[in-house]
């Protein structure tokens, strides 16, 4: 069973706000669907690799992108050719 | 023959978010045709929301490369269709901009998550368009909205430009009125693309042909059984019969792993949703974060302001199978259900050719109606995305005036043949 407080944590860890009248909502259904999960438990392990694909390498070279000022159009915030983001510190 | 075709639908259903009144095309193999492409495919200066606030106003700078291919056979690239947001959903009603009807009875739901291309085909506004299909959002709505709807093997359509939510089961994939113009849709946006890294060069060039002859089709016990409408089965059974008199021979199979695929389904979409969806945080694109906060508290308001319940639920669904403690008992499971259902389709296909059975347990819903836990997952749709394998929804029939979708299963990188069953099938009926 998840509790009200696992999902505060959870929602922590997302960063994913939740408001308060949320909480129960979501700890109900949430519980929900890992209470339908619980099929997964009757799984047998095989741990045998997959097969029939192989790994496709291609050399490390600059290839051209997108122009810096394409890719800062949808920012909500820009300085100096540069992305704003909220402080870390 | 270039030039700007005029498009003014009548959008009754809320098909589209977003319409191009003029759009432009060019010559080629689809010259002058009106294609819409679900909104969570990058379209070049057409805004793509994936249905969610937190990319309205999203103006992607480049193209999808199937959309690329498209444009480059002279499509004229009408419009951004509605869906569940970011594809969670199997109903269109976690749109954030509203739901889309199903044009056969507006009452109902139009299926999902591609719910807003198979509408706008349904509907007459488009021949064709682009979906997407992760656990059956293309053949879920085609089979609600009578259309024909195909999720080719995964590897077969380049993904960039696809805006992930559950990257490892997702495809783009081709909706319309006829097989011939899914097939003619496919063919167009298979060329090989060494951007998706998990793409393979396998272009489809194949015209359908209409001969089952020699073809050796399973029926699964499991699609036939407990929680599937009887009346969808014994519709679904006539179809098969009428591949039957065709020269088609059928046999019984068994996938008894097929029960897992819900959950497994589930899981590993949250917990790749958990992954993707963290991009979204109003730093490079969507409704601006504020960046005088601190930056946990900053995204968390952006994220609460413009993610949908839903969303928000899947994602702490996917944090919570991923974390420790929890990994080895939700993902490492449901990644092992996934190999057994991958080997069990493997072993069916050393004795048929096709696998065939409904799309849906239900027919086209009302809102509200189904409103289990496990919506997102399709019971009978999801196998075939665990497996990688293609799956195609054709219509086959009515129950109580709503359309039942007929699903054919083939074996990796046999696109062609599941094309040529629904093929075979529709020709028949029509005729």
């Amino acid at each position: 069973m998840i509790t009200e407080k696992d999902i505060e944590h959870i929602a922590g860890l997302a960063d994913i706000g939740i408001s308060n009248d949320e909480v129960p909502e979501f700890t109900h259904q949430l519980n929900a669907i890992l209470e339908y999960l619980g099929i997964l438990d009757t799984v047998e392990d095989e741990s045998t690799p997959a097969s029939g694909t192989a790994n496709v390498f291609r050399e490390d070279e600059p290839r051209p992108s997108l122009p810096q000022e394409a890719v800062l159009a949808n920012a909500g915030s820009t300085e100096d050719g540069f992305i704003k983001a909220p402080r870390v510190m | 023959m270039a030039g700007i075709l005029d498009f003014s639908p009548d959008d009754r259903c809320n098909a589209f978010i977003t319409a191009c009144t003029g759009a432009a095309f060019g010559d080629g193999a689809l010259a002058g045709i009106a294609v819409a492409i679900n909104d969570n495919i990058s379209t070049a200066g057409i805004q793509t929301t994936c249905a969610s606030r937190i990319l309205e106003g999203y103006i992607p700078p480049y193209d999808a490369h199937a959309v690329e291919l498209l444009k480059q056979e002279g499509a004229a690239i009408v419009g951004k269709t509605n869906m569940d947001e970011f594809g969670m959903g199997s109903t269109t009603g976690t749109s954030a901009f509203g739901p889309t009807r199903n044009p056969i009875d507006p009452e109902r739901v139009p299926g999902g998550s591609s719910g807003g291309s198979a509408a706008a085909v349904a509907a007459g506004l488009v021949p064709m368009a682009l979906g997407t299909d992760a656990d059956g959002s293309i053949r879920c709505p085609a089979a609600f909205c009578g259309i024909v709807g195909l999720k080719p093997t995964y590897g077969r359509v380049s993904r960039y430009g696809l805006i992930a939510h559950a990257g490892s089961l997702e495809q783009i994939g081709p909706m319309a009125r006829t097989v011939e113009d899914v097939s003619r849709l496919i063919s167009v946006i298979t060329r090989y693309d060494p951007r998706d890294s998990m793409m393979l060069d396998q272009p489809y060039s194949h015209r359908p042909s209409a001969d089952v002859s020699d073809l050796k089709i399973g029926i699964p016990t499991e699609y036939f059984g407990e929680g599937v409408d009887v009346r969808i089965a014994t519709t679904v059974r006539d179809a098969i019969d009428v591949l039957e008199g065709l020269g088609a021979e059928t046999t019984p199979v068994s996938i008894p792993s097929v029960r897992y695929a819900p959950a497994a389904c589930c899981v590993i979409c949250a917990s790749e949703v958990s992954s993707n969806l963290a991009r979204f945080d109003g730093v490079r694109y969507g409704p601006a974060v504020d960046t005088r906060k601190p930056w946990h508290e900053a995204y968390r308001e952006v994220r609460q302001a413009n993610l949908g319940p839903e969303a928000r639920l899947r994602i702490m669904l996917g944090t919570l199978t991923l974390s420790a403690g929890y990994a080895g008992k939700y993902y490492a499971k449901a990644l092992a259900a996934r190999q057994r259902i991958t080997r069990d389709f493997e072993r069916v296909f050393c004795d048929v050719d096709v696998i065939a059975g409904p799309t849906t347990p239900t027919v086209a819903f009302r809102p509200g109606e189904k409103v289990s836990p496990l919506s997102i997952a399709g019971t009978l749709t999801a196998p075939a995305n665990l497996a990688g394998i293609p799956a195609i929804s054709v219509p086959c029939g009515d129950v109580d005036g709503l359309p039942v979708g007929l699903q054919v299963m083939g074996r990796r990188f046999e696109d062609e043949r599941v094309i040529d069953v629904a093929y075979a099938y529709e020709q028949e009926v029509r005729s």
